[in-house]
């Protein structure tokens, strides 16, 4: 049986595994204040608070449950909107702040926002207007122009800084003891092994949502093994069902990657960041993977598993048991259009990459026709490793400042940096998404940069290269003329980030 | 006045078409469409669908006991293809089953078989084989051809408008539940119940007085649930009389985006006279109209563009021709604005081709273009205008040129932003312009405990409606909004309704709820005039739940009174019909008066283009808007901020692509973009017009519902300001603006 906590109700049921955590609470359970808008996770209609241990403390985060399988929810505290209700037809903090603000006129997506609004509340950690604003980047609202729902959020956003108000019922303070009791029995399904892998589902119920729920899978989303981020030293390693939002909050990569919400901020939504694993979409093979783009550009290794399957990849994994192993780069797993150097049953288990050493930059950037929630109509990933002159008491530009911030270009120079400063690259990585039948590492473009300095003749000359590397197709994200110029400009714009002066 | 809907709304509680509690035993539809835009049909096979796990009927054009039309004005649109298929998405067949998973599943099972013929997607080729849905639509005013020859200054070119996806949340569907006596039951999420009616009774052969229509409300409709729910309520009407049981189909969102109609498209030219003042002489401008496969309400739409095609602006001699084309995508429909969106959006063109020629701004020639009072439309209306006002006080409030200033300082000094600023003042026509729309009806009872129940024609999808219907009932009982509950829409309580379209909907139901109180009211007084000994009900008001005496409270109560009355036997309650009056059009001169008012307003709009990666954000939008006097300003700010950003969407992100096939490429939300939360301006202003003109509005609050759309309009202009501040370039006028289109503006050499 499957094991969950549904708002106030412990869950044991034998619906399918993989159908969704919408259809569930909709239709089994007669929950109506989830919306169905498009069972695409674009939306956030259907958002769902998801509370889970992590270090023994509850955790909520909020997803979409139209991509969420059942499997997933196993040990979890699942919360729609009946179960933040309050009783005699009150309302919670955040539902009274979007009634005075006008939040919602035709109402179909003021649940959603709600439960995202809830989740931010709920989380505490980040309390200021912008991330509240945040909170809400995965929904959807088609009346409103959003103003009224932004003043709602920014309200919300200073009671969370000065009071400690009750956000969801009482009820929550027996979650904790319940979801570990859960933990300690076996909350999952009972799934028979396949070698159709779901992770956070986040593609795979968008491509191939009617199949999904009645196909026989291995879920390996909450595998808690391979959900850890590791300096190692030389590498830092990163378990495979790691999600986007595990990355954004890790220490480890914020120490390396300065601007790491910046550019993750351009990946998906909240809630999608919050289910969508790394392997998942590496092997998902999306020629506009952002996250594969990424770690192109770190030059990552992944290692392929082939684990033994009876009783399940998790407790493979965690008895350390694992049949065969091995590692190869990530630039080499693509063979051709979603097609991959790796047998059925492999599964990446982890991805690592060098801990970057000296002067490194690492600058990420995406066009698409909505700048945020929104796949690419070009990306692009660029790690450096550089040596500037004179020495070393000249300070690197500051990167943080994001362009659209004021709209004000860095002055030439930059801050900090200065003209007369000669840039050399000792090393390069560059990859690029949306320009190839795979996201593609940009091998000779970044063979060519290693030694050159870095002025307007090395883009131009790199740009040339860069074009024969690539050959884009027109689709209904740009024409191949446009994703030429595009790569082009981001190329460019790589440098402007991270130079400040060209 | 908060929407009274609020607190249901953030508590998931409200009810919509697909939380509709299902009766035992009901079944679940699936539409099977066509695959190809255009081609003869020669066979359906359905007997493997028919074999398929808990399949109980599947229906073909044949089956159907009534006629295969849903066509409202002109009848061309079968329920289901018979023949022939005239666009991607048309439905073929119907698969019913026990649950909507078994529907899908089975409805893959189907196979047809197609003579594929060359499909049109293009209006202009349409026009160009005379294949028109209706004769060309004409405006004449003055003698262009006349006018032209003495212009300073000539300008002509072609615009390109895209459509744009109406992306309501909640997706088209319907419910049917057979009723005693062969009677039906149609829960539909439609913006016109009466129009669900016809449609039901048409294809089951049903007499509308068997059918019930009832609507609780919309998650948004925006004109795309006018006439276009009445195919899917059709289907499961069809689905219902055949099998004699339940029958619920809520499309699937790619479903809904594949099979419905948008905005149209249009493509058009236009011709621009000026003076040496730059005041607009003449104008002559021909609109091609991407119509779609079907008739649908594309007419109309068309009629509109024709109304609005001058804007805010008095130009003394007009040709406006428009051809309403029939191309194989799917009938487009009504989309906030209606045609008028796309009318402005030529005109600006225009005025801007001629700026930028001319080395002049926009909005110079914009200004001293504005209608004045006394000025006439080209058709015939004689303007009470508040254009040159609006203008006015928003340049007093936000300093035009500061901002411009502003902007050419920022552009100095940036390497790679540019910003841009433009204008945009809009005035549109209030009332449907087939003038026996104009009416409404309410039904309003008193109950015996003193609580109020309101049903009108209005249909509830996130305006405020039903908020101020609630409010008109409350204000003229003098009492507290929570004592006035406000209903279903449904056909057997008010009947022939028009629909909730054309931002007339609280106007008309609103007066015609109006009537009905003051009716009540009226009767009551007479009641109340022994009890409170006065002499005359002229004496008399009803106030915070008393009768007040020349303005003093009384110690008869509301609650008193009314059972009073009913103890007297008078009549609580009232079904009141309104119809606006001194509206009509005749097209034979193509001249009336067929708007109760027009809204004016102006808005400035600001961007900030990146001209390394083409993206841009929108600053501000700062707008002076005519309000008339708001009766609820919560609802109508939210009116005005949606509608702003619906316009922006439509102007820069939204792109509706269908391939060179008729196939829908922006088929789902992942593909389709409308505005996120980072995509509006980071700041909208709106002050109030202020004026004290008294109008044809309920309680002289105008109608709000589509007029902000088209300050949006002012986002493109501002886009190109920007894009051609950068760099010599001239971006062509083709609708929206993507950052593709910006980046290959930017760097064209």
């Amino acid at each position: 049986m499957l094991k969950f906590i549904l708002n106030d109700t412990d869950i044991s049921t034998d619906q399918l595994a993989g159908s969704t955590v919408l259809d569930f609470v909709r239709y089994h359970k007669d929950l109506k204040g989830t919306k169905i808008g498009c069972r695409e996770g674009d939306c956030g209609a259907c958002t769902v608070l998801v509370g889970e241990l992590i270090d023994d403390e509850v955790r909520y985060r909020t997803m979409t449950s139209c991509l969420m399988p059942l499997a997933n929810a196993a040990g979890k505290h699942i919360v729609t909107i009946e179960g933040i209700n309050p009783a005699n037809r009150e309302l919670t903090p955040v539902q009274q702040a979007m009634v005075d603000e006008s939040g919602t006129q035709c109402g179909f997506c003021t649940v959603g926002f709600v439960m995202s609004l809830t989740g931010f509340c709920v989380d505490g950690s980040a309390n200021s207007a912008e991330m509240a604003i945040s909170a809400i980047d995965g929904n959807i609202c088609r009346c409103t122009g959003y103003k009224s729902i932004e003043r709602a959020a920014v309200r919300l956003s200073e009671q969370v800084a000065v009071s400690s108000e009750q956000y969801v019922p009482e009820y929550f303070a027996t979650i904790q003891d319940r979801l570990r009791q859960l933990r300690g029995s076996d909350c999952s399904p009972l799934t028979a092994y396949s070698s159709l892998f779901v992770g956070g589902g986040t593609d795979l119920y968008v491509q191939r949502h009617d199949a999904m729920s009645e196909s026989e899978a291995t879920h390996l989303f909450y595998d808690d093994e391979l959900r850890t981020i590791r300096d190692a030293g030389e590498y830092v390693e990163i378990g495979a069902s790691v999600t986007v939002t595990d990355l954004l909050e890790s220490p480890v990569m914020n120490a390396i990657f300065p601007d790491l919400y910046k550019h993750l901020k351009l990946v998906s939504s909240t809630p999608i960041r919050n289910m969508a694993t790394l392997a998942g979409n590496f092997v998902n093979a999306s020629p506009i993977g952002d996250m594969t783009v990424w770690f192109l550009a770190l030059d990552a290794e992944i290692t392929l598993s082939t684990p033994p399957y009876e009783g399940g990849v998790a407790a493979a994994s965690a008895d350390g048991v694992v049949l065969s192993f091995r590692d190869m780069k990530l630039r080499d797993l693509y063979l051709g259009y979603k097609q991959l150097a790796k047998q059925p049953d492999e599964i990446i288990t982890s991805i690592r990459f060098r801990k970057p050493a000296g002067d490194h930059r690492f600058n990420f950037e995406k066009v698409c026709k909505r700048t945020y929630l929104d796949i690419a109509s070009v990306n692009t990933a660029i790690s450096l490793t550089i040596r500037s002159t004179p020495g070393e008491d000249w300070i690197p530009p500051a990167l943080s400042s994001p362009p659209y911030e004021g709209g004000v270009d860095a002055a030439p120079g930059g801050r900090g940096g200065s003209l007369a400063v000669e840039h050399t690259i000792i090393a390069a990585h560059v990859a690029a998404g949306g320009v190839a039948p795979i996201p593609l590492y940009l091998r000779q473009t970044s063979e060519f940069l290693a030694g050159k300095t870095v002025n307007a003749e090395t883009i131009a000359a790199a740009n040339e290269i860069m074009q024969s590397e690539i050959s884009p197709i027109s689709d209904v994200r740009g024409t191949d003329q446009y994703k030429r110029l595009l790569l082009r400009q981001l190329f460019r714009a790589h440098f402007v980030e991270i130079f400040h002066q060209l | 006045m908060k929407n009274i809907d609020s607190t249901s709304h953030v508590r998931g509680e409200s009810v919509y078409l697909d939380d509709v509690p299902v009766v035992r035993g009901t079944l679940y539809a699936c539409v099977f469409d066509s695959p190809v835009a255009h081609g003869k049909l020669k066979s359906i096979d359905t007997s493997e669908a028919e074999k398929s796990e808990g399949v109980v009927r599947v229906i073909t054009a044949k089956d159907l006991i009534g006629e295969n039309q849903i066509g409202g004005i002109v009848p061309d649109e079968p329920l289901l293809a018979d023949g022939e298929v005239h666009f991607q998405g048309m439905p073929i067949a119907i698969v019913v089953a026990e649950s909507e998973e078994l529907a899908r599943k089975a409805a893959k099972k189907i196979t047809v078989e197609i003579d594929e013929l060359t499909p049109v997607t293009d209006p202009r080729v349409a026009a160009a084989n005379g294949d028109l849905i209706v004769p060309p639509k004409k405006f004449v005013m003055g003698d262009t051809a006349a006018a032209f020859a003495g212009c300073e200054h000539v300008f002509e070119g072609k615009v390109e408008i895209n459509g744009q996806e109406h992306l309501y949340i909640e997706t088209q569907g319907a419910y049917a539940v057979p009723t005693e006596n062969g009677g039906l039951k149609v829960y539909s999420s439609t913006q016109g119940p009466t129009a669900v009616q016809r449609a039901v009774c048409r294809v089951t052969g049903m007499a509308m007085h068997q059918v019930e229509v009832d609507v609780q409300r919309l998650g948004g409709g925006f004109g795309g649930k006018e006439d276009q729910a009445n195919a899917w309520a059709g289907i499961v009407a069809v689905a219902t009389q055949l099998t004699g049981r339940p029958v619920k189909y809520a499309l699937h969102r790619m479903e809904d985006m594949r099979m419905t109609g948008k905005r149209h498209p249009y493509s058009a030219d236009y011709r621009i006279g000026l003076d040496r003042d730059t005041k607009i002489v003449a104008y002559e401008v021909t609109f091609y109209q991407n119509a779609g496969a079907s008739c649908d309400l594309s007419p109309p739409v068309l009629e509109r563009t024709l109304f609005h095609c001058t804007n805010s602006y008095f130009v003394p001699n007009v040709t406006a021709t428009a051809y309403c084309c029939r191309t194989n995508l799917p009938p487009n429909t009504a989309f906030r604005g209606f045609g008028g969106p796309q009318g402005m959006f030529v005109i600006e063109s225009a005025i801007a081709h001629a700026a930028e020629k001319l080395g002049v701004k926009a909005a110079e020639i914009q200004r001293r273009n504005l209608l004045e009072d006394g000025d006439e439309f080209p058709y015939g209306q004689i303007a009470e205008s508040d254009a040159v006002t609006s203008w006015t006080q928003a340049d007093a409030k936000y300093d035009l040129a500061a901002l411009q200033q502003e902007a050419d300082d920022f552009n100095a000094s940036s390497k790679y932003f540019r910003k841009g600023v433009a204008t945009m003042p809009v005035c549109f026509g209030i009332s449907f312009t087939k003038t026996p729309m104009n009416q409404a009806r309410s039904l309003v009872h008193v109950y015996t405990d003193g609580s109020v129940a309101v049903s009108t024609g209005a249909v509830e999808m996130g305006q405020g409606v039903n908020t101020k219907m609630a409010q008109v009932a409350a204000k003229m009982f003098g009492l507290d909004i929570g004592q006035v509950k406000v209903h279903t829409t449904n056909t057997l309580r008010i009947a022939n309704t028009s629909p909730t379209a054309a931002s007339a909907a609280a106007d008309l139901n609103g007066k015609a709820t109006q009537i009905a109180c003051e009716t009540i009211r009226k009767r009551l007084l007479e009641v109340a005039l022994p009890l409170v000994e006065a002499a005359s009900v002229d004496e008399l008001s009803l106030q915070d739940g008393y009768v007040h005496r020349n303005g003093e409270k009384t110690s008869l109560d509301w609650q008193t009174l009314v059972m009073d009355a009913h103890l007297q036997r008078v009549n609580l309650s009232e079904h009141s019909h309104y119809a606006t009056p001194g509206i009509g059009f005749d097209w034979s001169t193509a001249k009336g008066h067929p708007f109760a008012y027009h809204v004016y307003g102006t808005a400035i709009v600001g961007v900030t283009v990146d001209c390394l990666r083409g993206r841009y954000e929108v600053d501000y939008v700062l707008c002076c808007h005519d309000f008339g006097t708001s009766m609820n300003t919560a609802v109508d700010l939210g009116q005005i901020e949606g509608g702003i950003v619906q316009g922006i969407g439509w102007m820069t992100m939204e792109e509706v692509v269908y391939d060179e096939n008729g196939k829908l490429r922006s088929n789902a939300l992942s593909t389709y973009k409308v505005p996120d939360i980072y995509s509006v301006p980071k700041e909208i202003a709106v002050l109030p017009l202020e004026t004290t003109r008294e109008n044809l509005a309920i309680f002289n609050s105008k109608a709000v519902g589509e007029p902000p759309l088209m300050y949006g309009i002012g986002a493109y202009f501002a886009i190109r300001n920007a894009v051609m501040s950068y760099t010599d370039c001239s971006p062509a006028f083709d609708l929206p603006f993507t950052p593709e289109k910006v980046l290959m503006s930017l760097y064209r050499s």
